[in-house]
């Protein structure tokens, strides 16, 4: 297929990993964080952990936008759509996240839920146009990638004057959360996670660009390469991150050149400004509350915003006592690690979001790679 | 020439007609479409004798039976329609027994108000493809229910047949070593139908590849009697499919990304949406395990068949404790092909 398949040939890979073993020196170890589900998709379903040398450890980070919704405002989801009558129109991702009372978005549709799986927002807003007589709620997630065209649908929604039409946005931001990591006890004081670079977010930087991870480098002397989605990108990035941790350099350099610009999409940056807003604070599943690290709808388009509609209250919900999602997102445990991992939590039963999406990180390696832990 | 007059019967509307509960309720209107278009399209002795059953001699051997419901949505796609894929799935399953297919049942529910045009549509489809199997439909039912409980229709077919003598084809016969061969693309079915669903709203020229295997594996079990296993990746596609023969034969498998062959459309189309095509369902495809000295004698005989012409050698079988299905990546790693779980969803990022 041309201009996905040149990303992932095997020959360019050998090469790639024969130079990382080459440049990686055995006095030390590299941890490297790929804050993308994206980037822990792609690593497990290509075997890359088997191209690279012992001492290079990936550490998957929290970038999987299903994974770090909490429990809260799923079952906010789930009330509209079981309790309130709407359609909940929804990624497909959203679906299966366990929620409160044994509850998923899934379960709840069973049980009579008008949930539909939409594609994107345009479908949620055909879905309201067509059926008038029914209030619509599109339940946003995700990172800088999704939100233009949740912002997108907002503007469209005014423009025609639909009346049954609202987003319940839990729109979340990349840098926030990087800087919540580095900033954690555990990296910054203890050193309990070594934490040496990050692989950067391949689609959320063609939106937002490069520039906002300068600071990363800079504050905190973290090397960043930006990385596409595929193998190859990822074996290049951690080159990349290799020799600049060889040479003692702290920058942030841009494998996804083809795709990302220091400035990212301006246009599509001036819309999501347009339309939405930092909120003071938001829980994130296994970060907990993150200072400035989503979006809420502004009050010019309040019309649409379902937390105002409907009168949404949060709730706080702790997790699963032995559930270890809190310390595997911020890369403390890995998820062979977990008491609950590939015992009573699998995909067909996830008890913790990293279970749910095939970007998480217990997910990933639950169906790709855990013939390593039954070998070892 | 009989005085008797016989009452006027106006035909089925075929062409503004809709299906109503009379059409289920055993009366006039019932045995008028089971005549007019039933017993019309698939025409047999079996049927014509007008039973509730349907009688006929048994061959001495070991007898097959398999059934299977379709609940395909849409009704039509590119490449088939409920109709066709309904007689191929079963004839299928009937043989990956390696058996002849002798016979099939079809059972119908009908949901009030739907078109009749459409109906017969997928009737003619189904004669026409039971036809073209040599295996006739010799018996069936009609329900009807209420509008709003169904979704349109929906199609059980049963078939029967008869395995030649020396032959024994079963999931729980893959042996360490043995080869792992696919009769051609991976998931062309499952890539159709998704993309003919209404809110996806892309193009594709992909067709499903709905088809009758059975001749096919005549051929295969002619030229090796000793196959192992044989299975049709309908749902969950090739991934699934493995992975339940790996469990029964208590086995691992390794598959070889490189060797799959998938169309670049599909794998394309397979990208936009976030799907796997390894999980991806297949309606005319067939997965054959084989000792390993027999995997180019059966390739060659597979290729002369036009169902076949794409088969390959995508793998083999390994002893293993845990009964993974793993796959040497395009990229040198390894990884698990892992059962499909749940639905297949798209992924957002």
């Amino acid at each position: 297929m041309k201009y996905i398949n040149e990303f992932r040939d095997g020959k360019t890979a050998r090469h790639i990993a024969a130079a990382i073993a080459r440049e990686t020196r055995a006095d030390r170890r590299y941890h490297i964080m790929e804050f993308c589900g994206g980037h822990t998709h792609a690593i497990s379903r290509y075997g890359l952990s088997d191209l690279l040398p012992e001492n290079i450890r990936l550490i998957h980070g929290p970038g999987c936008p299903v994974c770090v919704l909490p429990i809260g405002r799923i079952d906010n989801a789930i009330d509209l759509a079981l309790n309130r009558g709407v359609i909940l129109a929804t990624y497909g991702d959203c679906l299966r996240v366990p929620a409160s009372h044994g509850l998923s978005l899934l379960k709840a549709k069973a049980r009579g839920a008008d949930v539909r799986m939409v594609y994107s927002s345009a479908d949620a807003l055909k879905l309201a146009q067509d059926h008038p007589e029914r209030e619509v709620v599109f339940f946003a997630i995700g990172f800088e990638t999704t939100t233009p065209p949740t912002a997108v649908a907002l503007r469209q929604a005014e423009k025609m004057g639909l009346k049954n039409f609202t987003v319940f946005c839990n729109h979340v931001l990349t840098p926030a959360a990087i800087a919540n990591i580095l900033e954690s006890p555990e990296v910054r004081l203890h050193g309990t996670v070594p934490l040496d670079a990050f692989i950067g977010p391949a689609h959320v930087s063609t939106v937002i660009g490069s520039q906002p991870y300068e600071h990363f480098a800079e504050e905190y002397e973290k090397p960043v390469v930006i990385a596409g989605f595929e193998p190859l990108d990822v074996m290049q990035a951690i080159l990349m991150l290799v020799r600049q941790l060889n040479e003692g350099r702290a920058e942030v350099e841009n494998e996804f050149s083809r795709a990302v610009t220091r400035e990212g999409n301006v246009k599509a940056q001036q819309l999501v400004a347009e339309v939405f807003e930092l909120r003071k604070s938001f829980e994130w599943r296994g970060l907990n509350e993150v200072p400035y690290s989503a979006l809420r709808i502004k009050a010019k388009y309040s019309a649409y915003d379902a937390e105002r509609r409907f009168g949404i209250e949060y709730r706080s919900v702790a997790d699963n006592k032995a559930c270890e999602c809190g310390a595997i997102l911020r890369g403390l445990k890995r998820p062979q690690d977990c008491k609950l991992f590939g015992t009573v939590c699998t995909p067909e039963n996830p008890m913790g979001s990293c279970m749910v999406s095939s970007e998480g990180a217990c997910a990933a390696h639950y169906t790709y790679g855990r013939y390593r832990d039954a070998v070892a | 020439m009989s005085d008797v007059r016989k009452g006027y019967i106006r035909p089925v509307d075929f062409k503004h007609g809709r299906v109503d509960m009379t059409h289920g309720s055993g009366g006039r209107a019932m045995a008028q479409l089971i005549e007019e278009l039933f017993l019309a399209a698939f025409d047999n002795d079996w049927l014509r004798a007008a039973n509730d059953q349907a009688c006929f001699a048994v061959q001495s051997g070991r007898m097959v039976m398999a059934t299977d419901s379709h609940v395909v949505s849409p009704l039509f796609f590119p490449g088939g329609d409920i109709g066709c894929l309904s007689v191929h799935g079963t004839v299928n399953d009937v043989a990956m027994s390696g058996a002849k297919p002798l016979y099939l049942s079809a059972s119908f529910i009908l949901e009030e108000g739907f078109p009749l045009a459409d109906l017969k549509r997928i009737v003619e489809s189904m004669a026409h493809a039971a036809r073209e199997a040599g295996v006739p439909i010799v018996t069936g039912d009609t329900k009807v229910v209420e509008q709003g409980k169904g979704d349109g229709v929906f199609i059980t077919t049963t078939g029967v047949g008869v395995v030649p003598a020396g032959v024994n084809i079963s999931g729980d016969r893959a042996r360490p070593g043995d080869a792992i061969l696919v009769s051609g693309t991976l998931g062309d079915h499952g890539v159709a139908i998704m993309a003919q669903r209404e809110s996806l709203g892309f193009e594709t020229t992909i067709q499903s590849d709905t088809a009758a295997l059975h001749e096919l594996v005549a051929r295969m079990v002619e030229a090796v009697p000793d196959i192992h296993a044989l299975r049709d990746p309908t749902r969950g596609g090739l991934a699934t499919t493995l992975n339940e023969i790996a469990r029964q034969s208590g086995v691992g498998m390794m598959l070889r990304e490189e060797a799959l062959p998938v169309r670049q459309e599909v794998e394309a189309a397979c990208e936009f949406l976030g799907l796997d095509p390894l999980y991806v369902a297949n309606e005319g495809k067939l997965i054959c395990i084989c000792a390993p000295e027999h995997a180019e004698a059966l390739l060659e005989v597979m290729r002369t068949h036009p169902l076949g012409r794409e088969a390959a050698l995508i793998g083999s079988v390994h002893a293993d404790p845990h009964h993974f299905v793993q796959m040497e990546t395009g990229f040198g790693g390894k990884r698990i092909v892992d059962w499909l779980t749940g639905e297949q969803l798209p992924r957002i990022c």
